[in-house]
């Protein structure tokens, strides 16, 4: 509070410390000091006193020792004799492996849904409001569950893939999808593969390289080059060139249903689990970022448009020169948000039993070593770890994106 | 004069024509399906696609809905009945309706006790919903709390009685001093209710509860829908005021004050509330004293109230920080101290641009309580998960069970959201 009168003058008196502005800001913050230690006190002498009478104490030795299950989905080598730290450590991959899954198709499905219902098309876009409205309103571990059940139930068992006479085919000869979860072909390396990767990663850089050389070419003569159909050559010519000039090093290696009476061998199998979060959350989210996608474009005044059109920009331009960079700028802080929930709600995992971080550090574990508090403070610190980085790049972004006002 | 020319003259039309209807084509409904489902190839297509993707979703599922059982008492028994046509078995739903709401331990000859406190809920609720309804049903509202609280746990009376009697001295103590500071009025208050609450609490004796009027019943018992209704509406509304106080507490100028509000509030926002229920089911009861033993139920509330809180005091803060600052100089220049201009000029316009944000909050709170399941606590999934679908009866009705969650779910939310629009259309008091 700011006064226009002149500040009493005179000796500091003990009543000034409530009384006057100038010194109350300090009472207050010495009473919540107070207040704040006390309570940590006396939380942390409960804790200490129920510790002590439970024979326990705080340790992460727990970390060292063997873990003793199994974990059906992991991507780096485990088994039940690993340690508990390395049960944690397939957590987090995990975690990251579904978080970044879900991301990408909730984007894709985010933003088709977004434009579509802005759409003139009156069906289409009633039909996308519907699709917003019920994924918003209803839990997303009820989804979860109805389409791990739909996974589950649904699907018929592998063993109608299996033998001479199958009952199901693969479908293109690769994918079986089975209630245990989804058999894909899987890579194979052999040697020169890694050159042919190489070519790859080679190509992208190069369609950089040209698209930068042709907007300079613009910007220096007024020349237009055309960008899609080399952009599109650049990227496949080289590497198929490559990869049959080495003898197809890269290969595939598919389901194979007769190897075995019981069970598809071969290939990747992608667990149910996996696949029931991996599609709620996409759904689920996918619907949040329907509704910021379309806050985004409408956002933009109708002004900017027609001014595009006024200068002579053809629609496809209008969209990618002016409408998308502003629409962006709203759009982006809010999916990265919605990021930020999918990084967070893949902790469900556990109600499917997808070997997430809360699932082996939080679920198996705990109930194992009984290290409630070690394992309930490791596990907030990784989610910390995650949204403190999300948002510190959110910032960054904000700020670079920001109108330079003057 | 006409009347020499109508004669004098063949003819000659003496009014005019009226116009003749647009052509079929360019009219009506053709017209606006021409415009609206085919005006281009593109369009045409993505409506066929469209119609394609409706008949298919509703080919499988209205035959399921209007086939439906509702009268066997077990699977074996509704698939019999349906004799290999497509068909639901909702008679799981009438079968377990009760256990669905309430839960399988609560007593069953005590349901009206909830039930009735349902009811009051919509009538201690209207009068904050909808302003133009008498100030004095907000009377009901504040007696509501502890009504529902005795219908629902029963016991003596003395307890909602004792925690009202507080709520009453807080609030006379504030009443007097808020005339002298408002700081002097607001913990005045507050340590006029501790005061009553310990001796009140004192008085009661021992073996009360057993010579009740309402048979006491224990946390343990809640269950079903009626869990995740309790947990949504005690979490929301006592999330508000730890939410306001906390987004005030961010924006104030004093370091401590400030950095205790961020440090709590990015770190409630940077861990999922899963976490935070492991913490109320294994962590929190190491943080209470030995002797004392704390229910479940009452250790849930607390952590997602404090998630909750969390989110909101950001949608508030938002809303704070959309204000002009003349509002606040303008307050300054006034005369009037902190507590009046933020009572009197700055909450009010923060919370009403607040709202969508903090019903969305709450929305998504009330979809999170089923997050409780996990913890072991049987609220409608739980009940779902847990006992009904294993049972031998009904080992096998998924769609029917989730189908009425999910429905349960959707009408609460989507009236929340609905209400949450009318209510800015209400409260759009600019750009008239």
């Amino acid at each position: 509070m700011t006064t226009i009168t002149d500040p009493p003058q005179g000796a500091f008196r003990l009543s000034m410390l409530i009384n006057d502005t100038r010194y109350r800001s300090y009472t207050f913050q010495f009473v919540a000091l107070i207040a704040l230690i006390s309570a940590f006190a006396y939380l942390g002498s409960n804790l200490f006193s129920n510790l002590a009478a439970a024979g326990l104490n705080i340790s992460y030795d727990f970390l060292g020792s063997t873990a003793g299950y199994d974990i059906n989905q992991t991507l780096v080598e485990y088994t039940s004799q690993s340690t508990n730290g390395r049960a944690a450590l397939v957590g987090i991959l995990n975690t990251l492996l579904v978080a970044f899954l879900a991301c990408v198709t909730a984007t894709v499905f985010g933003v088709i849904a977004g434009v579509l219902r802005l759409s003139n098309n009156w069906l289409v876009s009633k039909l996308m409001a519907f699709y917003v409205e019920i994924f918003r309103n209803i839990p997303v571990l009820i989804w979860i569950i109805i389409i791990f059940t739909i996974m589950t139930a649904v699907m018929p068992g592998a063993r109608s893939y299996l033998g001479e006479e199958p009952d199901r085919d693969l479908l293109f000869g690769m994918f079986a999808f089975t209630n245990r979860g989804v058999y894909a072909p899987a890579p194979t390396w052999l040697p020169g593969s890694g050159i042919v990767v190489a070519t790859f990663i080679a190509s992208i850089i190069a369609i950089f390289a040209y698209r930068r050389y042709a907007t300079k070419m613009l910007y220096d003569t007024g020349k237009l080059l055309p960008t899609g159909w080399p952009s599109l050559a650049l990227l496949f010519v080289p590497t198929l060139v490559m990869f049959f000039l080495l003898g197809q090093p890269i290969g595939l290696d598919m389901p194979d249903p007769l190897a075995n009476r019981f069970n598809l061998q071969g290939g990747i199998q992608i667990g149910a689990p996996l696949i029931a979060l991996w599609i709620a959350l996409s759904v689920y989210t996918g619907a949040f970022i329907a509704e910021n996608v379309r806050a985004g474009i409408q956002a933009i005044s109708k002004g900017q448009t027609e001014a595009a059109g006024a200068l002579g920009l053809r629609s496809g331009r209008i969209m990618k020169l002016v409408v998308l960079p502003q629409a962006l700028r709203v759009i982006i802080p809010p999916l990265i948000s919605q990021y930020l929930n999918i990084t967070k709600n893949s902790s469900l995992a556990i109600a499917v039993g997808y070997a997430d971080i809360t699932a082996t550090l939080g679920g198996i574990t705990l109930n194992q070593t009984g290290r409630a508090i070690e394992c309930v403070l490791l596990l907030m610190l990784f989610y910390l770890t995650i949204s403190l980085s999300i948002s510190g790049i959110m910032n960054v972004y904000n700020n670079s994106v920001k109108l330079k006002e003057r | 004069m006409s009347d020499n020319r109508a004669t004098s003259v063949a003819f000659v039309r003496t009014e005019t024509v009226p116009p003749s209807p647009p052509p079929f084509t360019t009219s009506g409904p053709v017209k606006w399906a021409k415009d609206n489902l085919f005006s281009t190839p593109a369009y045409f297509l993505l409506t066929v696609a469209a119609l394609y993707l409706i008949y298919l979703i509703l080919s499988n599922t209205l035959p399921w809905i209007f086939n439906g059982i509702w009268t066997t008492s077990s699977l074996a028994e509704c698939r019999d009945v349906l004799n290999g046509v497509s068909g639901g078995c909702f008679s799981v739903l009438t079968e377990r309706w009760n256990q669905l709401l309430f839960g399988f331990t609560y007593p069953s000859e005590l349901y009206w006790r909830p039930s009735l406190a349902f009811v009051l809920l919509f009538v201690a609720a209207a009068p904050v919903l909808f302003y133009k309804l008498p100030r004095q049903l907000l009377i009901v509202t504040g007696l509501f709390p502890f009504v529902a609280f005795y219908l629902i746990w029963g016991g003596t009376i003395l307890a909602p009685i004792v925690a009202l009697l507080g709520f009453v001295a807080g609030y006379v103590v504030y009443a007097r001093l808020v005339s002298v500071s408002f700081a002097a009025g607001f913990f005045g208050g507050i340590v006029a209710a501790i005061i009553v609450w310990y001796i009140g609490g004192k008085l009661i004796p021992d073996g009360a509860s057993e010579t009740a009027w309402l048979t006491p019943v224990a946390s343990r018992d809640l269950g079903g829908f009626m869990l995740n209704m309790m947990l949504g509406v005690t979490c929301v509304s006592l999330s508000l005021p730890l939410g306001i106080a906390l987004a005030l507490g961010r924006q104030s100028n004093m370091p401590l004050i400030k950095w205790i509000c961020v440090v709590f509030i990015e770190f409630i926002r940077g861990v999922p509330l899963i976490t935070l229920l492991f913490v109320a089911s294994v962590m929190l009861a190491y943080f209470f004293p030995p002797e004392s033993s704390t229910d479940l139920f009452l250790r849930v509330v607390i952590m997602i109230t404090m998630f909750s809180a969390a989110y909101i005091a950001e949608v508030i803060r938002g809303g704070l920080a959309a204000l002009p600052r003349g509002q606040y100089e303008a307050a300054d220049s006034l005369g009037l101290d902190y507590a009046q201009a933020m009572r009197l000029i700055i909450l009010p316009q923060a919370l009403k641009i607040s709202i969508p944000g903090i019903v969305n909050i709450a929305v998504g709170l009330f979809k999170d309580t089923t997050l409780v399941s996990v913890i072991s606590m049987f609220d409608i999934l739980g009940m779902i998960r847990g006992p009904i679908l294993a049972s031998t009866e009904w080992n096998g009705v998924y769609w029917e069970l989730l189908g009425f969650a999910a429905l349960l779910f959707f009408v609460v939310c989507y009236g929340i959201s609905q209400y949450s629009q009318w209510l800015e259309r209400q409260l759009a008091t600019d750009h008239r």
